[in-house]
């Protein structure tokens, strides 16, 4: 019936597309300096301050990963406050919604995007890998699953950071209510909270929240084991985070 | 067949009845001037039929496909400028339109994006950032991402708001050039823009048609097109 063929880009290229737009985008603006500056001057100061790396004299990076939840609690929240409220504000949800792709293709390549920014954030960081490595004889291959844990740990925080984002129009609203999200995952299997919930509940009620906290999923990366159950666990937090927010821009 | 069909669309936000059972169908060649005050179902009524918002009841079809059963064969079809072409502020010209042209799954994206930059005499500012474009040049941009892929059918919201004469009549003559071939229907608060542009006046108002005549027809009513848009919207 049509005078022309379906003209519609493959998901992959929707994908693709949508991806390169959005990582451009981070770099676009000083704040994306200012987020790496901030994310490795916090991610080595709390590892040798905080964390007593040196002090601790073993050629390990467990002190350095011990705050990567509380640091993508933070950041995370940051990078991905803007990925749908700032489409709302500027009015381009608009264009977006009527272009032939689906919501689920521009969401998944906004989280795409977001997370390699993440990932570039934690990629300038190894210098401090090869500070243990010149300082001792660390384990590589433990270095690398804290690495890799780090890295879904970012995803399940930022995922979190998209619903948060795809419910407002503002920014700094998004960034706060993602940072409460956030805070709450990291709190799960926390110490003070621990012994909080250790005066309610039995013990057992108690392992079961922590196992669904950021902290006791990414532990076992940083002695160098790579899980199945918390690898699921963070991309399956990470890939609901998609499914909502892509939910919530479809339905309204 | 009609390029844009509205059956019964209805749309309510809480209480408020912003559309209802508003019913109206758009032949190739037809430019429809599509007026009513403001907040009178306007707006949603095109965001109905671009498929930005669902009904609560009723359908709209673009090109015959249905937009909430086959949304992306209607959305290939479609053009579409919300009110106050929204863009990416930090991108060029350039750069925003081919990014348009990947989304539509363009070919040749670079011929698309050059030969709609000279469409819309936009070659100029090409290398610009958005944020730094004037109105007219920014509003010429929203027609720009409208049209790259010639789609049959054209929703534009507001396409001249804010342009001094000169421009609205650069966009008058290239939507006129274009609408021979497409179903173009144009929202607009100007009513001497009807007499120039479109062939035909749907007017709306709380949410429902009160008028959809041939241009012609609707000039009969008489010399005061304001005085005709008051009586009708009242």
């Amino acid at each position: 019936m049509s005078d022309s063929t379906l003209v519609a880009p493959s998901a992959w290229t929707a994908i693709w597309a949508v991806l390169r737009r959005e990582f451009s985008g981070y770099f676009r603006t000083p704040l994306a300096y200012v987020f790496l500056a901030v994310f490795n001057a916090f991610a080595i100061s709390l590892a040798f301050f905080v964390g007593n790396l040196y002090e601790a004299n073993v050629a390990n990076l467990d002190r350095f990963f011990l705050y990567h939840p509380w640091l993508w609690a933070f950041l995370a929240p940051a990078a991905g406050a803007r990925l749908w409220a700032e489409e709302r504000k500027q009015g381009t949800i608009e264009l977006i919604l009527t272009w032939p792709v689906t919501a689920w293709q521009t969401a998944l390549g906004k989280f795409l995007a977001a997370w390699l920014f993440l990932a570039s954030a934690l990629f300038i960081t190894i210098p401090i890998a090869f500070t243990v490595g010149f300082l001792g004889s660390p384990d590589v291959g433990v270095i690398i699953s804290g690495y890799i844990g780090s890295l879904l740990c970012a995803g399940a925080c930022l995922g979190v950071a998209a619903i948060a984002s795809a419910l407002t129009r503002s920014q700094v609203i998004a960034f706060v209510t993602g940072f409460l999200a956030c805070f709450a995952l990291v709190m799960m299997g926390y110490g003070i909270f621990d012994d909080f919930l250790a005066g309610i509940f039995s013990p057992r009620v108690v392992e079961e929240i922590r196992r669904l906290g950021l902290w006791r999923n990414l532990e076992p990366f940083t002695l160098g084991v790579l899980d199945f159950r918390p690898i699921v666990y963070f991309l399956s937090v990470a890939f609901s985070g998609i499914g909502i927010s892509t939910l919530i821009i479809e339905r309204r | 067949m009609a390029l844009i069909e509205a059956k019964d669309l209805r749309k309510s936000y809480g209480p408020i009845h912003a559309v209802r059972g508003v019913s109206f169908s758009v032949n190739r060649g037809e430019v429809i001037g599509f007026l009513g005050p403001n907040g009178a179902g306007k707006s949603t009524t095109m965001k109905l039929l671009t498929g930005h918002l669902q009904p609560d009841s009723g359908s709209a079809s673009i090109a015959d496909f249905d937009v909430v059963q086959s949304p992306i064969e209607a959305k290939s079809q479609l053009g579409y400028s919300p009110e106050g072409a929204p863009a990416y502020g930090e991108m060029t010209v350039r750069e925003f339109l081919s990014f348009v042209a990947q989304l539509r799954g363009l070919k040749d994206i670079r011929k698309h994006v050059e030969d709609t930059l000279a469409l819309c005499r936009l070659t100029d500012v090409a290398g610009q950032t958005i944020d730094t474009l004037s109105k007219g040049y920014r509003m010429r941009l929203g027609f720009a991402q409208a049209v790259i892929h010639d789609p049959s059918v054209l929703i534009l919201d507001e396409p001249t708001d804010g342009l001094d004469p000169n421009q609205k009549f650069e966009v008058r003559r290239i939507l006129k050039e274009m609408a021979a071939r497409k179903a173009v229907i144009v929202s607009t608060h100007i009513l001497e823009e009807i007499e120039e542009l479109c062939t035909r006046i749907i007017i709306i108002a709380r949410g429902e048609v009160r008028c959809d005549e041939p241009k012609e027809v609707f000039l009969q009513r008489g010399n005061d097109l304001n005085k005709v848009f008051r009586e009708l919207t009242a």
